[in-house]
């Protein structure tokens, strides 16, 4: 029936999907252009997914950050100074499991502080973070004397980054886990509607008896413990902790999660999207590099993807 | 009597092939000013679209002054003469009134930069003309919101306006703005100046408006003078049938041994709130009175935890309870729709049953996952049963009418099964129909033996429910008068004006 399908059309978001459209007609397109090249191979997938693991992981946590309606730029340095504290410890000799344990919270104090900064004492999030993100990769470069710590616990280096199974790098597991919950507490749980609710309208989200503080506090330490966790997947895969970790990915996560469909005016949000935008910037500079292109012109072609993904995705404005 | 300024006639226009407006007939008089009446839907907000030249006209034709215009634009209807005055006012607030007035067309010095002298001048001979007392180089934030619309007035005065379209323009206004606005329409009249008025306020519309037009499902329906009217006309022919008898006040029954459900003692609050103490009972609705800044507002706002309770003492089922937040009072069983629906009722991006639901997750949810199944459910029951018009329970709270989206505010707390429930301003700026549905909903409320307190402007509709009426003035209340021993809406007006 033509009306119904019609009726289909309709009501389906193009400005909410539009990244999963983008997603198949960019892969269509390198399947094609760059068979030769090698870019379906398994190999090259699976590096693709590794190379994108950390920037999913983070988006993941930065959707809640965004859906709120709040900004945070210091997961990068914070996955520096994450990868620094757990080399660190282990280089003390305390062990892996103390290791993952400080660089857990490493980020999640981090995270706290700057939760505080935004709901108590009222200082925008875009500069609590940023002022943090460069005390934070201070902190890092001083704490590390700039060298590269070195890991050799191989448990570590296996959970946390170089390991496979099953063929299937450890990195992709652990992106997929962290989606998955990621998705189901944005969706399906009471905390996930309060994050949107808030930052929907944050008045009525409080006249309605949500406590807002406490959502900006937990949103804040889940980008604080999620950069920590990719921290520690650079250092499990670079088998090293190193201040320079996550250099600029604050701008990769926030890109992700932005061409994934959710609103940078906050009460829009989707893990899903997120990670398929995550994917999705990670699949084309793979594709430029197959070409043989250069990073600057990486970087000009994430540039201009964002701009097209958030003018295609604009909501139309209303008369 | 004067001749004819603006002529619609035979007014077409469908979206998306439903069709809105049908064979609309719209005949404005030089200098009259004309209500234009309606329910939500009704058409009218179309018709003055077409009007002011955001929408284009499918069919018909509009003459002004005899002459047939077609509007592409808004440009072009400004240029025939034609403003309007929305309900949200578009009015920069960081500029001056002068700037305001004169935004995009600033007058220019030879040097073609902005002549502030002049503009500022200019402004001043219009204020002047209003007989207002605006300083026109106020930054427009810093004047009161009454004076924002006689700044949008001004402004289409000084675009040359002949017919000036306003948009439920006393809303926001207090009685002693509401005054001065209905001088200055008295004013404009006077001076050939024809306004087009809508209200969902009877009595306005019977104390300003020379002829009303009503508008049903995108018909016109009557079209008369006012004062060959009655207002049981002007409503049967907005609902289209019989008047329902809800503004009419129907003595509850009231138990005698019953228990105070919410006690205020000496409450003290900021500026505004100095000396508040009431009982409300369970099954009782209690309507607060008084003037716009007597402390109403600010009360409820206390009770519920937004505003700091600095003196004075509640007591939730004759418990003595500290509220530090609305969380703790909804906790308590308390439920609030607040003054602004838009600001701080919903989240108009979210849909209708996310908004409904807010409230009350932990109610819909089994280890704190959400059960579509149940919340569906009972998100379902309540657009039935509070007769909310939307296409299903995931359509966006922002595309739905006003009285739609306040009863969804409503439904939140109906849905969280509240036992004391506080409306302020529960019917403003929502249509004849929504409002006595609105106003049998409080009274089903109170009838299960729930609690109402509503503070209301609007006197008819705050006489229809209460059955006892408390009066504020200046932060105190004043009186507490039973229903039944107020003979008149004069009664509650004199108790609200005593000194």
């Amino acid at each position: 029936m033509p009306s119904k399908l019609n009726d289909t059309l309709k009501k389906f978001d193009w400005r909410q999907n539009i990244v999963y459209i983008a997603f198949v007609l960019v892969l269509i397109y390198f399947s094609i252009t760059l068979q030769e090249h090698g870019f379906l191979t398994q190999d090259n997938l699976l590096n693709i997914a590794r190379q994108t693991a950390m920037i999913s992981i983070m988006g993941v946590a930065m959707t809640f950050v965004i859906a709120s309606k709040e900004i945070d730029l210091s997961v990068g340095s914070v996955a520096a100074l994450s990868a620094i504290t757990t080399a660190l410890t282990m280089q003390a000799g305390l062990g892996m499991f103390a290791a993952i344990f400080v660089g857990l919270l490493t980020g999640i104090l981090i995270g706290f502080i700057n939760g505080y900064l935004v709901t108590k004492i009222a200082i925008p999030s875009f500069l609590v973070t940023l002022a943090m993100m460069m005390v934070v990769r201070g902190l890092a470069m001083w704490m590390s004397g700039t060298s590269p710590i070195p890991i050799i616990n191989e448990h570590y280096i296996f959970f946390f980054g170089s390991g496979n199974v099953l063929g299937i790098p450890i990195l992709l597991f652990w992106t997929i886990i962290i989606a998955v919950i990621g998705h189901f507490l944005l969706r399906h749980s009471i905390f996930g509607r309060q994050t949107l609710a808030t930052g929907g309208n944050e008045t009525a989200a409080i006249f309605s008896g949500v406590k807002t503080a406490r959502i900006k506090m937990a949103v804040f330490m889940g980008t604080g413990a999620m950069a920590a966790l990719a921290g520690m997947l650079y250092a499990g895969r670079l088998q090293a902790g190193r201040f320079t970790f996550g250099d600029g990915d604050e701008l990769s996560v926030i890109a992700a999660v932005i061409l994934g469909g959710t609103s940078l005016f906050g009460g829009v949000g989707t893990v899903v999207g997120t990670v398929i935008g995550s994917i999705m910037i990670g699949t084309i500079n793979n594709a430029l590099i197959l070409q043989g292109l250069d990073v600057s012109q990486q970087m000009m072609v994430q540039g201009i993807i964002i701009i097209l993904a958030v003018a295609f995705g604009r909501k139309k404005k209303k008369v | 009597m004067a001749e004819t300024i603006l002529k619609m006639s035979n007014i077409e226009k469908s979206f998306n092939s439903i069709n809105v407006l049908n064979q609309v007939d719209f005949e404005v008089k030089k200098g009259e000013v004309h209500a234009l009446m309606g329910g939500n839907g009704a058409g009218k907000s179309t018709l003055m679209k077409i009007l002011t030249g955001i929408y284009q006209l499918d069919e018909g034709t509009i003459e002004i002054d005899g002459k047939e215009h077609i509007f592409k634009n808004t440009a072009d209807a400004e240029d025939a003469g034609i403003s309007m005055i929305f309900q949200e006012f578009s009015l920069i607030p960081k500029f001056s009134v002068a700037k305001n007035i004169y935004l995009n067309r600033e007058p220019r010095n030879k040097f073609g930069f902005i002549d502030d002298k002049k503009m500022v001048k200019d402004s001043e001979a219009i204020i002047k003309e209003l007989e207002l007392k605006i300083p026109p180089k106020e930054i427009v934030e810093n004047v009161s919101v009454g004076y924002w619309q006689m700044t949008e007035i001004a402004k289409a005065l000084s675009k040359g306006t002949k017919i000036l379209i306003m948009d439920e323009p006393t809303s926001t206004l207090t009685k002693t703005e509401t005054e001065i606005l209905f001088r200055i329409i008295k004013k404009l009249k006077s001076s050939g100046i024809t306004i087009i008025y809508i209200s969902h306020r009877m009595d306005e519309i019977f104390q300003i408006c020379d002829r009303i037009t009503v508008l049903r499902n995108g018909k016109n329906v009557v079209t008369k003078n006012s004062a060959d009217m009655t207002m049981e006309e002007v409503i049967n022919s907005i609902l289209g049938g019989s008047m329902r008898s809800s503004f009419e006040w129907v003595e509850r029954k009231a138990s005698d041994d019953r228990t105070p459900l919410l006690e205020v003692e000496k409450l003290k609050s900021g500026i505004r709130v100095k000396d508040v103490s009431f009982t409300l009972f369970e099954g009782e609705i209690l309507g607060m009175a008084g003037l716009m800044g007597s402390g109403r507002s600010e009360t409820v706002r206390t009770i519920f935890g937004i505003d700091p309770l600095e003196n004075g003492k509640i007591l939730v089922r004759g418990e003595h309870v500290k509220i530090h937040s609305p969380d703790k009072a909804i906790k308590l069983g308390l439920g609030l729709v607040p003054e602004d629906r838009r600001s701080q009722g919903l989240v108009l991006g979210h849909s209708v049953k996310e908004n409904m639901i807010l409230p009350s997750l932990k109610k819909v949810s089994k280890k704190n996952l959400i059960q579509n199944k149940i919340a569906n459910e009972k998100v379902e029951r309540l657009i039935a049963k509070l007769k909310i018009k939307t296409d299903d329970i995931y359509k966006e709270a922002s595309l739905l009418s006003g009285g739609n989206q306040q009863k969804i505010v409503l439904a939140k707390w109906l849905l969280n099964d509240t036992d004391i429930l506080i409306l302020d301003e529960p019917t403003s700026g929502v249509d004849i129909g929504a409002k006595t549905d609105i106003i049998e909903i409080i009274r089903e409320i109170a009838d299960l033996g729930k609690a109402v307190l509503v503070i209301s402007s609007e006197m008819t509709e705050l006489l229809a429910m209460s059955d006892r009426v408390l009066v504020m003035k200046d932060g105190v209340v004043t009186s507490s008068l039973e229903r039944k021993h107020i003979e008149s809406e004069e009664d509650v007006e004199r108790a609200i004006q005593i000194e």
